[in-house]
């Protein structure tokens, strides 16, 4: 007799790092599968636009640093935003903090540009910090003082932030020089980053802060209590951590470093303030955190990777006159298909035989 | 051959390196109560896990009614009128008894509400489980929600029953009520598996014992053929000596003063009510009460966590009311509070015992980076001292077995070398040899001159262990009194609030 079978999927008890990293990179290799049906569909060889991906994010010395320069806001944003998500404050407000750093960095910029290259940056710098940090404070407060949900209040503030940069661009500080085009006045060359080997000096900076988070969470007391409070409040509670007090500090980083990235696009990239300094950085860095598992080391491969992903996608498009929208669909397949792997990664499936002569006697 | 309900024959288990049952077999009867005996980590946990359906047997045959099963989910045993109550109740707060009770079934889609109500009435008449069906779970005691999960595999259908540990919780009269229930589920026909490490339980409540030692069946025994010695022995796989010893010392001074101290809780409501008692270097004070009373909130407001309205705390000449927790700790006062759920409070669950040693250690270092290699020296220490059960410390503590959790936390706060040591319930759902190691600690940290508040239970631990008894009852206390000449009853009469007059003077 043959038996009914139905497939079940089980929580496994502690899925050993080995067995993930398969499961992850099987994951990226039935992408790659996946999307060459895709590709044959378009009449193209899978192989050959695989290699071009390649080619267009790291093919020459040009297109490897456009692919670091795409990597290097996602690094910083995805360490700011880990250090929040160790604590369990689930901290989405990324865009509004780079687009409120960012501003405090162009208003720097732009009313004390007579000052010597170091000091203004150094300003910049600061300025762009701390106020990325105190825009991260406020829910941070509410949530310390009245246990609001910070989700929603960081989301809503990337509205009032995004809308504030757009208030100014269009109103006070439209550039009158710009014939009526709504755009800000171009920083002048001392409020620019220096570029070293090609990339303005914003990847020193991520490299630096890769290894400070790091250090940072893993081997220093506030670290530590960050990651106790996000496991249980109440043990926190009982070990004597002034939860408020922690609260507070983790996410004025996490927002100085979202802060930092909205000068560094500024001055770095574009050499002015828009809104689209964020450029949905705030949002996909919460992928890039999440795919590293908020490790600080494999944000900046993470990170990487995507922005070689991103640039490569739009190499192919000029190379095979696709249009963007086939080369978005690549990218979403592959992202997909690893984001789905996680799931395989804590869950598996089984065969079972069905119990119907069981239920049976019972009923 | 149609009462053996429920045949486990073979069954084999591991998990990881961890063989966590081994070749074990189990017959229960219909109409009897079995009790499943083991100390922590014997296996007897993960052996009902497998049937109930949340673990699949890596070996062995499960039989019910005389019927090979092969259970991939809960739902399959459930189907087979199979039952499980767990230590951690699975219900909704926000919930009725009644919504709770359907949540998950398959039953149409509109729901017949008056008929739900008479069938829930007529089965809590059935098995004399009082409940009402109309009541929300936030509002119902501990006792009063495991009377409802008892009621909500029963209407699934369930002819055998499972409780784990289902005493751990419960007050001596709601566990009385546990039992009649389990009694009258027995001449209903019903076979109920009962798990537990209480020798007192199983001699007044089971029929038959089985006894599991390391992951294996030891024996299967008559309660009429044994005695609660003999069934320890089982249980340890040797002789032990139950009595608890208690080490005489002599009085020295005052290492807390407690005066007037009153509190709110959030609520407005007053929960400290003008309590003053000493606490003697050197001496177990033990605190009884009902749970509730106040028990609680004294060790919160000790350990800072608890504001303080009025009154006073002395410490080495200084008030602690006002201070913080980590000066409070800074100071010397350790506070341990096991929790009835034994979750949550004092360990991080997700982390290994290193990091969670680290967390009573880490305020003391200097400067700006922790240090863990002093935290893994002591994780050794603890290990061995405690016999913690662990394949090494760097194990997440959610992974070990309840009693070791336990074990991991007390290990910590008495390695802190505290002056005052406050511990509330360290023996909540442990086996008799984890109590007595712990029993143990407490006496060698007496002898060390430390001041012990001792949060406990069960009245006869108390009178054989403390030096004194301090007796609370809704946030008073109603007298303190010497263990060495008083008597449960005494106590027992304290508890619901007789003011002991003689005490009283004496304190004044």
């Amino acid at each position: 007799m043959i038996m009914p079978m139905t497939i079940r999927a089980i929580k496994k008890s502690e899925p050993s790092r080995l067995k993930a990293a398969t499961i992850r990179i099987g994951a990226i290799i039935l992408a790659l599968i996946t999307s060459s049906i895709f590709i044959l569909l378009l009449d193209l060889n899978p192989a050959n636009v695989y290699m071009k991906m390649v080619q267009g994010a790291f093919g020459t010395a040009y297109r490897a640093r456009e692919t670091i320069i795409k990597a290097i806001p996602l690094v910083i944003t995805s360490l700011g935003i880990a250090i929040a998500f160790r604590m369990q404050f689930w901290n989405i407000g990324g865009e509004g903090q780079i687009a409120m750093g960012a501003f405090a960095a162009s208003f720097v910029a732009l009313n004390m540009s007579d000052m010597s290259k170091p000091i203004l940056l150094l300003l910049m710098i600061l300025a762009a910090m701390l106020v990325g940090g105190l825009w991260a404070l406020i829910p941070a407060f509410f949530k310390a003082q009245w246990g609001t949900n910070e989700t929603i209040v960081t989301l809503m503030m990337n509205y009032i932030g995004l809308k504030w940069i757009m208030y100014l661009q269009y109103g006070p500080w439209r550039d009158p020089n710009s014939l009526g085009f709504p755009k800000i006045a171009n920083f002048t060359e001392n409020a620019i980053l220096p570029k070293l080997m090609g990339v303005h000096i914003g990847w020193i900076f991520a490299l630096l802060l890769v290894a400070a988070v790091y250090i940072f969470l893993n081997h220093t007391k506030k670290g530590y209590e960050i990651a106790v409070i996000g496991e249980s409040i109440n043990t926190a509670r009982y070990a004597g951590i002034n939860i408020k007090r922690t609260i507070l500090i983790a996410i004025l980083l996490s927002g100085g470093l979202c802060g930092l990235v909205g000068m560094i696009q500024a001055s770095g990239v574009n050499s002015t303030l828009s809104v689209e300094v964020t450029g949905g950085v705030g949002y996909t860095a919460i992928i890039t955190a999440w795919l590293a598992s908020l490790s600080a080391p494999v944000i900046l491969v993470v990170s990487i990777l995507f922005a070689a992903l991103l640039e490569g996608g739009s190499y192919i498009q000029t190379v095979f006159g696709i249009p963007e929208s086939a080369a978005l669909i690549l990218q979403g397949i592959i992202l997909f298909f690893v984001l789905g792997s996680e799931f395989f990664v804590q869950y598996k499936f089984i065969l079972v035989k069905n119990q119907n002569s069981v239920k049976k006697e019972v009923v | 051959m149609k009462n053996n309900y429920i045949s486990m024959q073979n069954i084999s288990k591991s998990f990881g390196k961890v063989v966590a049952n081994k070749n074990i077999n189990l017959t229960v009867h219909q109409g009897e109560i079995h009790a499943l005996l083991g100390e922590n980590g014997a296996g007897k946990s993960t052996l009902m896990s497998m049937l109930s359906g949340v673990y699949t047997p890596d070996g062995g045959s499960i039989f019910v009614k005389d019927k090979e099963v092969r259970f991939a989910a809960p739902k399959d045993a459930i189907n087979a009128g199979i039952g499980m109550i767990y230590q951690h109740f699975k219900l909704i707060d926000v919930l009725t008894a009644k919504e709770n009770i359907i949540l998950g079934q398959k039953n149409g889609l509109f729901l017949n509400q008056r008929a739900l109500t008479e069938r829930i009435r007529e089965m809590s008449a059935r098995f004399g489980l009082d409940i009402d069906p109309d009541k929300k779970v936030y509002d119902m005691s501990v006792g009063e929600k495991q009377t409802l999960e008892i009621l909500k595999v029963l209407h699934r259908g369930a002819e055998i029953l499972i409780l784990d540990e289902p005493t751990a919780v419960l007050t001596p009269q709601e566990t009385e009520k546990l039992f009649k229930i389990m009694n009258r589920m027995k001449e209903e026909g019903c076979a109920v598996i009962f798990i537990t490490h209480k020798m007192n339980e199983v001699m007044e409540v089971a029929d038959r014992i089985t006894v599991l030692r390391k992951g294996e069946t030891v024996e299967t025994v008559h309660k009429n053929s044994t005695n609660p010695k003999h069934l320890t022995e089982l249980m340890m796989g040797c002789a032990v000596d139950l009595s608890i010893k208690r080490i005489e010392t002599e009085k020295s001074k005052v290492a807390m003063e407690v005066k007037d101290l009153i509190a709110y809780n959030d609520e407005g409501v007053k929960v400290l009510k003008e309590l003053s008692f000493s606490i003697y270097a050197g001496e177990i004070l033990g605190v009884a009460g009902i749970a509730g009373g106040g028990q609680k909130e004294l060790c919160e407001a000790i350990a800072g966590l608890q504001p303080v309205k009025q009154g006073e705390i002395i410490f080495e000449e200084e008030n602690l009311v006002g201070k913080s927790p980590s000066e409070i700790i800074a100071k010397g006062v350790s506070m341990s509070f096991i929790p009835e759920d034994r979750l949550g409070m004092g360990l991080v669950a997700s982390m290994d015992i290193v990091n969670n040693i680290v967390l009573k250690l880490y305020q003391r270092q200097k400067g700006f980076f922790i240090n863990r290699k002093p935290a893994e020296q002591k994780s050794l220490e603890i290990v061995k001292r405690l016999d913690i059960q662990t394949p090494g410390i760097n194990h997440p503590v959610r992974m070990l077995s309840g009693g070791n959790i336990q074990k991991v936390l007390l290990g910590r706060e008495l390695d802190s070398k505290p002056q005052v040591l406050i511990t509330a319930y360290p023996v909540r759902g442990l086996d008799i040899n984890s109590c007595h190691t712990i029993y143990d600690i407490l006496n060698e940290e007496k002898q060390k001159g430390v001041a012990v508040l001792y949060i406990g239970e069960d009245l006869d631990v108390l009178l054989e262990l403390c030096d004194r008894i301090m007796v609370m009852c809704a946030g008073e206390i109603t007298g303190i009194v010497d263990a060495r000449n008083t008597t449960k009853e005494e106590i027992g009469l304290m508890m619901v609030g007789a003011v002991n007059s003689d005490i009283k003077e004496e304190l004044s």
